[in-house]
């Protein structure tokens, strides 16, 4: 027995060793590279020096750096919002008694498993050239000219288009989570008194809770992401009104000469991202408790 | 009451409504169908200039924006890192999730499992410009270097989907293969990695549908190459149109169908495996 016990372990070990190694070389220690970057006035090539905090103190003081941050963290709160409030809605209508279920769940999600840049190409044209044409036929004037062109109205631009697709994968999981709420408790309800609205607040969203907090996890942390829909809607213009954060790393960092800078940036933006996974992880799993 | 509402007939208004809201969904599509048959001719900017079907169904288009993108060329490139990766990911995260998931009492495979899955807080904006490097000096600037961190991406999610999955197959299974005097490697192979397949399906699902639309990753390691990947080459292409907006969308359209095509083919598995992998 214990020949064979040995053996396992040493099977064990042997699948564990190679698996890690890849992990390790192409993710943490990239990690850990870019981390020492960051204390570094590296422009992407030839030499550099220690620059000590340098970059995270020039950081909190650069106006295109907090404007990223503003555009980022707003787009990623509206459009989550939209989003869930949008995909609860399709939610309840895809699970209600219709014709053709299966035809409309398909149709519904068919947007999020199209690639992200060519459907940003697609509504850039969009912005640009059909809603301002059908905006000047009837004479809606603050369509006529592109969204996108407007430094006020561009990141609407990009939240439409996030949304778009999202809304297909949010509501995929809200339905799912509608089919385990058990048909008796509506019956149940229903006796009380509880239809309509009052049966959703008191009854429905409660128990869909946990899927309310797969969703809420999941736009966060894609919308602050963002990366593909503003290569193809706006490049982070008009006057950098909607450059993220990750857009703002390529950019200045690849090939802008700043890759030291822009690696502090990423630093912080890394941890942004942990605190506020943690932070949401923590508050669904209290809410959980309650029920 | 409300009974006869719930278990009685459709519900008409929500089918109605339901139906108005497909037009968010196909109206773009169906635009894009349409410019990409046009001429630019025909592009005029009257309400009917723009809703109306191409005077001509002609193929002209796609035939030129498969020119300039390299189209079969990018779509190989494509189809073989999104297959390459989707097999290695079946196989390496499946053996890494059983050997984890199998060892929850050992501190040091505990410790590994939550090393390896905390690699999913991190963002790609820290790893792009230490990688771009990295990948370079070793010699991986290419599509192999592109599936071996795809490989390393996709780890903690499907580590994490795999080792969950493990805690509903019971132990007795491999027990009753050691006492034929199998080793654990064969068990593995002959038994575990079949029963696993609901979890393989999920896994190939989610990681082929992140592969095949990333555009960051090819991005940023491939630049050097002049090897494309589909998404790759609108990008890089996208310049090359100008204005003649009905050879990008015959390109956009070209791009797209892969991955509609499959979808209609597996719509329920794809469906399935994307609530898998979220609610898991």
């Amino acid at each position: 027995m214990s020949k064979h016990e040995n053996e396992r372990k040493r099977t064990f070990l042997l699948i564990t060793i190679p698996i890690l190694a890849l992990f390790i070389c192409f993710n943490t220690i990239p990690l850990i590279r870019g981390a020492l970057y960051s204390f570094t006035n590296s422009r992407g090539f030839g030499s550099h020096d220690w620059v000590g905090l340098r970059n995270y103190i020039d950081l909190f003081s650069d106006a295109r750096v907090g404007k990223s941050y503003l555009f980022t963290i707003k787009l990623a709160l509206v459009t989550t919002v939209v989003v869930n409030v949008l995909s609860l809605i399709l939610a309840l209508g895809l699970n209600s008694k219709i014709r053709a279920k299966g035809f409309f769940r398909g149709a519904y999600f068919l947007p999020n498993i199209l690639g992200s840049l060519v459907v940003g190409y697609i509504f850039n044209y969009f912005f640009t050239y059909i809603i301002p044409a059908l905006a000047n036929m009837t004479g809606v004037t603050s369509l006529q000219s592109s969204i996108l062109s407007s430094p006020n109205k561009a990141w609407i631009g990009v939240m439409i288009v996030c949304a778009w697709q999202a809304i297909a994968m949010n509501t995929i999981i809200y339905i799912s989570g509608l089919q385990t709420v058990p048909e008796d408790v509506y019956e149940a309800g229903g006796l009380d008194g509880a239809t309509g609205w009052k049966q959703f607040k008191h009854l429905t969203f409660p128990l869909i809770i946990p899927f309310f907090s797969i969703n809420m996890v999941l736009c966060v942390k894609n919308f602050l992401m963002v990366f593909d829909q503003i290569i193809a809607l706006t490049k982070g213009g008009p006057a950098q009104s909607t450059e993220s954060i990750s857009y703002l790393i390529y950019n200045n960092g690849m090939s802008g000469g700043q890759f030291g800078f822009q690696s502090a940036n990423a630093v912080v933006f890394f941890i942004v991202i942990v605190v506020i996974s943690v932070a949401q992880m923590k508050f669904s799993s209290s809410k959980e408790e309650q029920l | 009451m409300k009974k006869t509402s719930t278990v009685g007939k459709p519900n008409r208004t929500v089918m109605v409504l339901l139906i108005l809201g497909l037009s968010t969904i196909i109206f773009p599509l169906y635009m894009t169908v349409v410019i990409a048959f046009k001429q630019p001719s025909e592009m005029t900017n009257s309400i009917s200039g723009i809703l109306s079907l191409p005077k001509v169904w002609s193929l002209q288009n796609f035939r030129e924006a498969m020119e300039i993108t390299d189209f079969w060329n990018s779509l190989k490139n494509s189809l073989l890192i999104s297959v390459l990766t989707v097999g290695l990911s079946i196989l390496l995260h499946s053996l890494m999730g059983y050997t984890l998931g199998r060892n929850k009492s050992s501190k040091f495979y505990n410790f590994v499992y939550l090393f390896i899955v905390s690699g999913m807080f991190v963002p790609f904006a820290i790893l792009m410009m230490p990688l771009a490097k990295q990948t370079a000096e070793m010699g991986l600037a290419n599509w192999f270097g592109v599936i071996l961190l795809y490989v390393v991406f996709y780890m903690p999610m499907n580590i994490m989907l795999y080792s969950g999955y493990l805690t509903n197959i019971p132990l007795a299974l491999e027990e009753a293969a050691r006492v034929d005097g199998a080793s654990t490697w064969l068990t593995y192979w002959k038994i575990i990695f079949p029963i696993m397949k609901p979890m393989h399906a999920t896994v190939a699902v989610i990681t082929a549908l992140a592969v095949w639309n990333d555009v960051m990753t090819p991005l940023i390691i491939m630049a050097g190459s002049s090897e494309n990947t589909l998404p790759l080459a609108q990008l890089n292409f996208q310049s090359q149109f100008g204005t003649n907006y009905n050879l990008a969308f015959a390109s956009y359209l070209l791009s797209l169908i892969p991955i509609l095509v499959f979808y209609l083919i597996c719509q329920k598995q794809i469906l399935n495996g994307v609530v898998n992998g979220a609610v898991k």
